[in-house]
């Protein structure tokens, strides 16, 4: 580093930050100095102001990525140096999508809450709903006392969430590295899943539908038959996608040996999920430390010992293998019973349907607390508008999301309101591998390595 | 612009108007401005069942030079603004805003710091779609109106008398705390 | 509902003393006009009171090798950590900031401990607790004995240095920056503490309890409705 020169403006024109010394002074890409050397901000026909370098020394490049680009997989920034097409360094910018979600929760109630973090990693809208509702749960002290359907609802409805993300994470890896059928597959693959979301929850993504104490309404009389029917149709559909990419030579060549990290790296940067099942270490939160019941469920974890984007690929298309064997044992599973856990002190009060002006309010419900019950009248008046309180303390709860370990840091004050929750997104942790898999590399390989950890730009600004 | 807005008025103008509105927004190509989950239903009203290639959209282009629409596809942070408003000003006129979803429109469900309430404080936006996220149909929905209203748009000194003409009526109309109605 | 009077702080010998956050009234303005009596309400929350031995479960193993560990350090234990509390079926240490890097290295590196991986770190922020106002806390998880513990450090606002252990987690680089960048903590020995998530030259640590939400109000038809924190609130 110490001989490299970066391309700077010669010495006599340099007449300051932003002062419009070259040709075509741009309002919008100023030129400023830093410690390091003077900044240009290319802007069009001023290669010869840019070009100032001495010939002899190497010359050093930064050029910028994003966010606003086709294959950053979001809202990401990449700051490389480049020497040719060789990245020497590679640092993410990220921040452009930061909600404030976490201060926002501090001032809705705890069932209110799952409205907003349904919304942070947007793929995986399900899980994050469930991790947060299990932290809550812990500090409830009803873990136990969540009605068997319930569990198996949430995790039906995680597997088929699985799925569909790694869908989008094959659809969009395939089409930031150019096979752009693989895009058109996998979307088409993932209304199937979208429709079945909207047949229980209502909606297609952030539903709100894991709330605290179990899932907000049943499953419609027809949803397990339509499930059931999606799951004959979309192994087939399953495979069309994977044949597209899998054993496809040019897909191989550009991902095969690219964005290599072994165990010992994976450790040290905490990084989990298929990125750390790449290198043949099969840690999986749903095997180690069970929730919702997976313990009693039949399946593998796929692992490669490859570690590189092409082995990160193949994980996932065996996961989707995975979730749908749990989601047939779910369907086997499901035996009638409540949903909501039975402490009228905690369980959302109101039935949910669809009523005469098309909003969801079930007649019957209406009918006794208007009508029949003064009690149950103030009874769901209260638990709407000010909510459960929940005892007061700290309880972090992590599941396993198609990214790794989501976890759910939630701290009570005793309020209706949480106090503070945080939630350990995968996303933000592993981005911080790119610099490790990418730097050496070329820049094509860096999209190829940032599409195989599959981060969400919700879940890392939040 | 072209020469089409060179032409002077009347009834020659009227059918070259029609034409060139036809043409505008039969090929409106959008510019990738996707940011959270709305952009995902973005992607999916690109993708084969709710297919835009039917209205001549599907082409996404990465450059804005290239687009003619900004589908501002998401929940606009205060980092991101400057961004968003550069990428507005790179695309090439004619050019069209559409604010898909809430957050775009108006911050949506994040009242709070970090959030630019609605993007039209930065860029002048044709057409808001609310929902969180807004079905692939709305989105088709909105996209069909904006045609409606692009085709509809004039040309050359018909066109500067509408620009004023709209701007009197922006200026007249009442603001949202000033309408008059039920609260729905 | 456990709202109730919760006055009794545990002693269990510790150093530090949990965190009580004492509430007065529960909603309407309490100046005036109160009718409904809640105004006088006073309650006391206790968050993380100090538990005494026996500690339940695998716990007391942990402890020990925690505590056998810092002795062959050459350190006493009760100068290491100020409090332990066990809650809800977690297990956390809270470390005195000097002995921060010591007890990440050993619970790292020791062979009865080997917490492998650290879960990031987050702040927050107890404005009511004066002198520890502000805490961070690293989720620990061991791959080796699949079992979590919880390493919480609390320091005063007037002096929110904490010591980085990104070269002993480097996965904590960018949690620190995040900490620092929405509390104000500043992780000494970090090779770049600048911020992530808001703007780098933005005013201010944005998820401190002082730090206004920054709504607008919403007017729409004659009616407004304030920004989320400026509304009245039941706790």
């Amino acid at each position: 580093m110490s001989n490299d020169t970066e391309y700077t403006q010669s010495a006599a024109t340099d007449s300051g930050a932003g002062s419009g010394s070259t040709p075509m002074s741009d309002p919008y890409a100023p030129g400023y100095e830093t410690s390091e050397g003077r900044v240009h901000t290319v802007a069009g026909q001023d290669w010869d102001v840019v070009h100032g370098a001495e010939p002899g020394k190497k010359e050093r490049v930064v050029v910028n990525m994003g966010p606003q680009h086709p294959s950053t997989h979001g809202v990401l920034r990449l700051v490389l140096e480049l020497e040719g097409e060789t990245v020497t360094e590679a640092r993410c910018g990220i921040g452009y999508l930061h909600t404030g979600i976490e201060k926002n929760m501090e001032y809705r109630s705890w069932t209110q809450g799952v409205t907003f973090v349904t919304r942070m990693d947007y793929l995986s809208p399900f899980f994050n709903e469930t991790a947060y509702c299990l932290a809550v749960e812990k500090l409830l002290g009803i873990t136990d006392q969540i009605p068997e359907r319930a569990n198996v609802i949430r995790v039906m409805m995680m597997e088929l969430n699985r799925i569909s993300s790694h869908l989008v994470c094959l659809a969009t890896g395939g089409m930031e590295i150019g096979a752009l059928s693989a895009m058109i597959f996998g979307f088409r693959e993932r209304e199937l899943i979208l429709d079945l979301f909207e047949l229980v929850t209502g909606l297609r993504m952030n539903s709100a539908y894991v709330r605290p104490g179990g899932v907000a309404q049943d499953l419609p009389a027809d949803a397990e038959a339509k499930i059931r029917e999606t799951m004959k149709i979309l192994p087939g559909r399953l495979k069309d996608t994977s044949d597209l990419l899998v054993d496809n030579s040019i897909w191989m060549g550009r991902t095969q040996n690219i964005g290599f990290l072994d165990l010992p790296s994976c450790m040290a940067l905490g990084i989990t999920g298929p990125v750390l099942r790449s290198t043949g270490y099969a840690h999986d939160l749903r095997k180690t430390q069970p929730y919702c019941g997976y313990e009693t469920y039949d399946f593998n974890v796929p692992t490669v010992d490859t570690a590189d984007v092409y082995g990160r690929f193949l994980i996932r298309i065996a996961e989707m293998g995975e979730s749908m064997k749990i989601v047939a044992q779910c369907l086997d599973r499901l035996k009638p019973g409540p949903v909501m856990v039975e402490d009228k002190r905690i369980a959302w009060p109101a039935q949910l349907a669809v009523g005469s002006d098309g909003q969801g309010n079930s007649a019957e419900h209406i009918k006794k607390i208007m009508a029949e019950s003064m009690e149950a009248l103030i009874h769901h008046f209260k638990l709407v508008t000010e909510g459960f309180s929940v005892p007061a303390g700290q309880a972090y709860a992590a599941i396993e999301s198609p990214r790794g370990e989501l976890g759910a840091y939630v701290v009570s004050d005793g309020g209706t309101r949480p106090y503070r929750v945080h939630f350990r997104d995968p996303s933000f942790n592993n981005l911080q591998a790119t610099p490790a898999m990418s730097e050496g590399g070329q820049i094509a390989d860096i999209i190829a390595a940032v599409a195989s950890i599959d981060p969400v730009m919700g879940g890392v600004d939040r | 612009m072209g020469l089409e807005e060179k032409l002077p008025s009347g009834f020659l103008l009227t059918t070259v108007e029609q034409f060139a509105g036809y043409a505008r927004k039969s090929a409106l190509w959008p510019a990738t401005f996707g940011l959270a989950c709305c952009a995902i239903e973005m992607m999916t009203t690109g993708g084969a069942r709710y297919d835009l290639a039917r209205f001549g959209m599907e082409v996404f282009r990465a450059s804005p030079r290239q687009a003619d629409l900004m589908i501002v596809a998401g929940r606009v942070s205060q980092k991101m603004a400057p961004v968003l408003r550069q990428i507005y000003d790179q695309m090439a006129g004619p050019k069209w805003v559409l604010a898909m979803g809430v957050c775009a429109s108006s911050g949506g469900m994040f009242n709070n710091y970090a959030i630019l309430q609605g993007v039209d404080h930065v860029v002048p936006v044709d057409i808001y779609l609310p929902g969180c996220p807004p079905r692939p149909e709305m989105l088709i929905d909105a996209i069909l109106k904006l045609h409606d209203q692009i085709s509809a748009t004039k040309l050359g000194p018909n066109r500067a008398k509408e620009i004023v003409a709209n701007e009197q009526l922006a200026l007249a109309a009442p603001s949202t705390l000033e309408m008059k109605g039920l609260l729905r | 509902m456990s709202e109730n009077l919760n006055l009794l702080i545990v002693s269990g010998g510790a150093a530090a003393p949990s965190t009580v956050h004492t509430k007065h009234g529960m909603f309407a303005p309490s100046a005036g006009g109160d009718t409904s009596g809640f105004g006088g309400l006073v309650q006391s929350f206790t968050i993380g009171a100090p538990s005494a031995r026996p500690y339940g479960g695998d716990f007391d193993v942990l402890a020990d090798a925690a505590e056998e560990a810092i002795k062959n350090a050459g350190l006493v234990v009760s100068e290491v950590f100020e409090k332990v509390v066990v809650a809800y079926g977690e297990m956390t240490f809270f470390v005195h900031r000097e002995h921060l890097r010591a007890v990440a290295q050993m619970f790292r590196d020791e062979p009865t401990l080997r917490f492998e991986m650290c879960m990031g770190v987050n702040g927050v922020h107890y404005p009511f607790e004066e002198g520890r106002e502000l805490h961070a806390v690293y989720p620990l998880l061991s791959l080796s004995y699949n079992r979590r513990v919880r390493l919480e450090v609390a320091v005063p606002d007037a002096d929110p240095h904490i010591p980085s252990v990104v070269d002993i987690y480097p996965a904590n680089n960018w949690h620190e920056r995040e900490t620092w960048d929405f509390f104000g903590i500043i992780f000494d020995g970090h090779p770049a503490l600048t911020r992530i998530e808001m703007p780098d030259d933005w005013p201010g640590h944005p998820q401190r309890k002082d730090y206004p939400l920054g709504g607008i109000d919403i007017e729409y038809k004659g009616a407004t409705i304030s920004a989320p924190d400026k509304r009245r609130s039941y706790s």
